[in-house]
């Protein structure tokens, strides 16, 4: 009998001859051991992902993923599924590169449909001073062997011809183009890991909140959760988003910020973004999803905020930044918004480091560009618990870098989160 | 989200720009734990979940920098406060004997 634990154009048609009774459920429910040797925090995206490396590349498969709600409820559901590995800064494009191979990789990896789409990631720039950044950052991508063009007015009008054009205050003047950049469908990522992950022996353990943690002589022992205290010789804390909160029950400040950030998708409509475009000149961006829906975001509201919705000022902003752009979309009618939770980190990049308190390692401070970030964020955590020593292209994530002047602030905004 | 200015009356928060935490106070430089200091000052935030003070500027109205009492995890803003009167109130209690 064919098994339809892997999936298969075989184990469709099996499953279609047995009536579709074969499948497994994608994930164990599993319940808490007293103990595992590596316990990571924030059933996410990236949590989930750490599990799968931990298992897959560094041998270690005695790890639960510890979850507060239910896997596909934070961070991992609510982004704009974009990813691309446009970054200036040394410290931060060999990761992002990193990130981007993986998920060039990954539904092979998994053996699951994450719908990843290199569909091609478009920054229009509207300025001769904004055409040199792009120019210098296109370069700069060059250096590290990552793909990018940069596009006059023609090779844009050639992609999206029904563009605004005629904007006197912000004329589009060309782009920057990543053609291996693209979407991923968002929630299939953290199935198509927790499965993996499960299928490797982690424990998904779901609906167990984090309410403290025992730490014996400024060593790690375990976590206490709402399903019993589990024990662990490492913790990793992946809870981007309430990183502070979690953090500060282990002793530790953060120097991260929570704020939140709103998307929102359209009602369906025929096929008319073929990519991912971003407005230059505002802070917009857009792709339009496989059931047709147009998927889209700006900025963050811009003050602290724990509640997973926005303001109305923000609204406006994006819609403003939409129309500008694209005239067309102005009668197309907005199915939903939604806001969920981000670490701003004071320079507006990640960190992925050990912390002060032995066998606590923390990952976080992912702005609103965690998602992209998924499949390396997640190696390298799994590279940093298993062998103590950070992954080399996450060298730059450290938590003292703050202190030691070795920021990493793409935006260059100087210690305002709000701002990056 | 509105701000009710004690100058102005209740504002869309759109009128409004956001700094940050209140409380995080600019240390003594000539302190000999200085350096630590300033390094708190400027990178560590206690990044509140519930009540918390916060300053807010009344950028597209009256130009005050305003103490709001806002909670973080809901939005409902208990209390706003000219950040001057705020400040004021701080040096007295801070000199009394």
């Amino acid at each position: 009998m064919l098994s339809s634990d892997r999936y298969s154009i075989f184990s469709v048609l099996a499953e279609a001859l047995k009536g579709q009774t074969g499948w497994k459920p994608t994930w164990r429910k599993a319940a808490p051991k007293p103990s595992y040797d590596i316990v990571i925090v924030g059933g996410g995206g990236h949590g989930l992902a750490t599990a799968y490396y931990l298992a897959k590349r560094y041998g270690n498969a005695n790890v639960a993923v510890i979850e507060k709600g239910w896997i596909g409820s934070g961070n991992v559901g609510r982004n704009t599924t974009i990813v691309r590995s446009n970054y200036l800064l040394p410290g931060n494009i060999p990761f992002y590169e990193t990130s981007m191979k993986l998920w060039e990789g990954l539904e092979q990896d998994l053996n699951y449909n994450a719908m990843v789409s290199q569909r091609g990631v478009l920054n229009l720039y509207h300025s001769d001073g904004q055409r040199d950044a792009y120019a210098r950052r296109g370069n700069a991508m060059h250096l590290h062997g990552v793909d990018a063009e940069l596009l006059d007015l023609n090779g844009v009008r050639a992609m999206y011809p029904w563009l605004n054009y005629d904007n006197a205050r912000f004329p589009i003047k060309g782009g920057l183009l990543q053609r291996r950049g693209g979407t991923v469908r968002h929630d299939a990522v953290a199935w198509g890991y927790a499965r993996g992950a499960d299928r490797l022996g982690v424990d998904i353990i779901e609906n167990a909140e984090v309410t403290g943690f025992r730490i014996d002589g400024g060593k790690i022992r375990g976590v206490e959760t709402t399903r019993g205290f589990i024990g662990a010789n490492k913790v990793g804390l992946a809870v981007a988003g309430n990183s502070s909160r979690v953090a500060a029950m282990a002793g530790l400040m953060l120097p991260i910020e929570s704020h939140v950030l709103q998307a929102f998708v359209s009602e369906g409509i025929k096929p008319f973004i073929d990519g991912v475009v971003t407005f230059g000149a505002g802070h917009f961006y857009i792709s339009q999803s496989d059931k047709g829906g147009l998927v889209f975001g700006g900025d963050i509201d811009g003050y602290n905020s724990y509640a997973q919705r926005g303001n109305l000022p923000v609204v406006e902003d994006v819609l403003e930044g939409g129309m500008a752009l694209m005239p067309r979309i102005g009668r197309v009618r907005l199915l939903r918004s939604w806001g969920g939770i981000m670490d701003m980190s004071m320079d507006g990049s990640p960190i992925i480091d050990q912390t002060p308190v032995d066998g606590l390692y923390f990952n976080g401070g992912w702005c609103y560009g965690g998602f992209k970030a998924t499949p390396a964020s997640g190696l390298c955590f799994a590279h940093l618990i298993a062998r103590d020593e950070p992954h080399e292209v996450a060298k730059a994530y450290r938590l003292d870098r703050f202190r030691t002047g070795h920021m990493i602030d793409e935006k260059g905004m100087g210690n305002q989160p709000n701002l990056h | 989200m509105r701000i009710k200015c004690p100058y102005c009356g209740e504002r869309g928060n759109d009128e409004f720009s956001y700094l940050g935490d209140a409380s995080v106070k600019r240390p003594d430089p000539s302190a000999a734990d200085a350096s630590d200091a300033f390094y708190a000052f400027a990178y560590e935030r206690k990044n509140v979940a519930g009540p918390m003070q916060e300053l807010w500027y009344h950028a597209a109205g009256c130009h005050a920098w305003l103490v709001v009492t806002r909670d973080t995890r809901t939005h409902e803003i208990s209390d706003v406060k000219p950040a001057q009167d705020v400040a004021l109130e701080q040096q007295k209690t801070a000199s009394a004997p």
